[in-house]
């Protein structure tokens, strides 16, 4: 029998004729298309479109949002991903009418507050992160990352030094660092951290050399602890004429406390998506800003916001930029939720975001370290790394404690990330939760310790609530169906 | 599981000595510490390759991962078999899971690999 609470494909509930509305019959006479259009540009074959009501396509579409999950729905603590309440108002301010009915190619003299909007909002990250100029076409964070790499290269090949073709990234880093100074044609060569997990001058002082472009790092890193070496990792790399880049998808922990740009960082990107409350991935688009120190600002993409004596106007003029990097501006909606949110919230605000964020962290890691491994055993900042159970349970691993936190409705943590934690949970409650939530956490957390030695067989086959049980992810990776 | 007759490099790759051309595979421990393999990137045979640089990359559930060469020399043969069967080298890591094997060039080198014994030490299984 069909399963209802199932939704079937749009085309397979389709059947000819149905339809939503049927408008009332037409007193106006009517031509058909072969009257208006030439026969050459019509489609002779009928489009292969579902014919539906409207109930069922209603239907079928919330049936398919309750399949997925979100921070509208529930605690979503993945580590390194930030992945806090995006408030509400950010989506009607950006749906005025005076942003949401403007055209890409309007002319500049109509769109003076946009541009004006934009122009602001660079101003606006440059005294966030401490850097001197921002551009805002990135649309992600990765893709700020090689709008950043790029920058690098084009400023190395201003100053004939080609030779400088590798990249620093620490051990602990997330893996689009790597990918991304590969893609922009740098090699890498990895850092290891130091047993307390942080990056020591001692060990990166054997890896500099004529050879380095530059070094990419995110602080506080991936365990969730601060670079305290960061003013003299930063003057190393200086010294030997390298560029220190920022990737900002931590820049929540340390948010109107501590600027990249203070710290001789010379590039950053931000993740408006993350730090700035935006919605992630498929509920986005995202943004990913980068900004720079003087030096390398010529060599950011271009149009640029320029403010001259007759307003604002979009600037081509850079002969030294790396040209464009996306299709039109910027994501223009996520640049207005991102600055409607900082502003909602003043420097005051923004300051209590960080610590409100760390203050949770250090609350759950307290509470959490009772049963689960902390292989980096100091206050974190706005998140931190688990290494599995304590009492190791035979069969169970950190994958089971994971699927068994979705049968609470909870979204799992980052697992097995970063790579220098063995069975690794890295959780990020962000600011964006309650004390009551977090205590339920730590109760389920601890009620999964428990059953991982009281009824591993059953945690082994979580979860059993969602809309599909396990899945197999090793057949699905070695034989990909990909038709 | 660190059988004495090989030699080993601190990345755990596993290195078995055959006169003049060496063979190459990760160890027990690194099969587990990965998990499942679902992909194995494999060098050519032929190709030139430099001790301590990578040579393969292993995908497995959890990371994907740099195998490096022990030593310098010409790669003679790779395990075609991985292609399709990546977990030969969860299930038989020192036998059937064996990587590439490369003609030795500088005998010297092997004298850098270490032992069963410092290996058990590295990975705290002594």
């Amino acid at each position: 029998m069909k399963d209802l609470r199932r939704p079937a494909l749009l085309n397979e509930s389709s059947s000819p004729g149905k339809r939503g509305y049927l408008p009332p019959v037409s007193d106006v006479p009517e031509l058909t298309s072969d009257e208006l259009i030439p026969s050459s540009l019509l489609r002779h074959t009928p489009l292969c479109l579902p014919e539906l009501s409207e109930m069922e396509v209603t239907r079928h579409f919330t049936k398919l949002s309750q399949r997925s999950f979100g921070v509208d729905q529930g605690f979503y603590p993945l580590g390194s991903c930030t992945m806090k309440y995006n408030p509400k108002f950010l989506e009607e301010v950006a749906r005025l009418s005076g942003f949401q009915d403007l055209h890409p190619l309007q002319d500049e003299k109509n769109i003076q507050g946009a541009l004006g909007l934009w122009h602001y909002a660079e101003e606006v990250f440059s005294l966030i992160t401490g850097m001197d100029q921002f551009t805002l076409q990135p649309a992600a964070g990765a893709h700020g990352e090689l709008t950043g790499l790029f920058i690098i290269k084009a400023a190395l090949e201003d100053k004939g030094e080609t030779d400088r073709d590798t990249i620093l990234i620490p051990d602990s880093a997330h893996g689009t660092n790597p990918a991304s100074a590969a893609l922009a044609g740098f090699k890498v060569q990895k850092v290891p951290s130091s047993p307390e997990g942080i990056i020591e001058p001692e060990t990166l002082k054997t890896y500099l050399g004529s050879n380095i472009a530059g070094m990419m790092l995110t602080n506080p890193n991936t365990l969730g602890l601060f670079e305290r070496n960061i003013l003299t990792i930063t003057k190393m790399i200086h010294e030997i004429g390298g560029e220190v880049y920022y990737d900002g998808a931590n820049l929540n922990a340390i948010l109107g406390w501590a600027r990249p740009g203070d710290m001789g960082f010379d590039l950053v990107h931000l993740n408006l998506h993350k730090t700035f409350a935006t919605p992630h991935g498929g509920g986005g688009p995202g943004a990913g800003p980068v900004g720079v120190k003087n030096h390398l600002a010529k060599y950011l993409p271009v149009p640029r916001v320029i403010s001259t004596p007759q307003g604002f106007k979009w600037d081509f003029d850079a002969p030294h930029s790396i040209g464009k990097v996306k299709g039109f501006w910027g994501h223009f909606g996520v640049i207005i939720k991102a600055l409607a949110y900082i502003l909602s919230l003043g420097s005051k605000g923004l300051k209590q975001v960080s610590s409100d964020a760390v203050l949770a962290a250090n609350y759950l890691q307290t509470e959490l370290k009772e049963d689960y491994n902390l292989p980096y055993d100091c206050f974190c900042l706005h998140e931190f790394v688990l290494g599995g159970l304590k009492e190791k349970a035979p069969e169970i691993n950190t994958l089971d404690i994971a699927k068994g936190l979705m049968d609470f409705g909870i979204h799992p943590p980052t697992i097995y990330f970063p790579l220098i934690v063995s069975e690794a949970l890295m959780i990020e409650p962000t600011e964006a939760v309650t004390l009551e939530l977090m205590d339920t956490f730590i109760s389920v957390m601890r009620n999964l310790a428990r059953k991982a030695m009281e009824e591993p067989e059953k945690l082994k086959e979580a979860p059993f609530t969602t809309p599909v049980r396990r899945l197999d992810e090793v057949s699905a990776a070695r034989n990909p169906i990909l038709k | 599981m660190v059988p004495s007759n090989l030699r080993y490099t601190e990345d755990h790759e596993w290195v078995r000595v055959e006169k003049d051309r060496v063979i190459v595979g990760i160890t027990e421990y690194a099969q587990e510490e990965l998990g499942d393999v679902v992909y194995v990137d494999l060098p050519a045979a032929g190709e030139k390759v430099k001790a301590k640089e990578a040579i393969a990359s292993i995908e497995s559930v959890k990371a994907v991962s740099d195998i490096f060469a022990p030593i310098t020399g010409e790669v003679l043969e790779v395990n075609d078999d991985l292609q399709h069967s990546p977990e030969l080298i969860n299930q038989d890591p020192y036998e059937k899971g064996w990587i590439a094997e490369i003609e030795v060039t500088d005998p010297d080198e092997l004298e850098k690999l270490i032992s069963a014994k410092e290996y058990q030490k590295l990975i705290g299984e002594e």
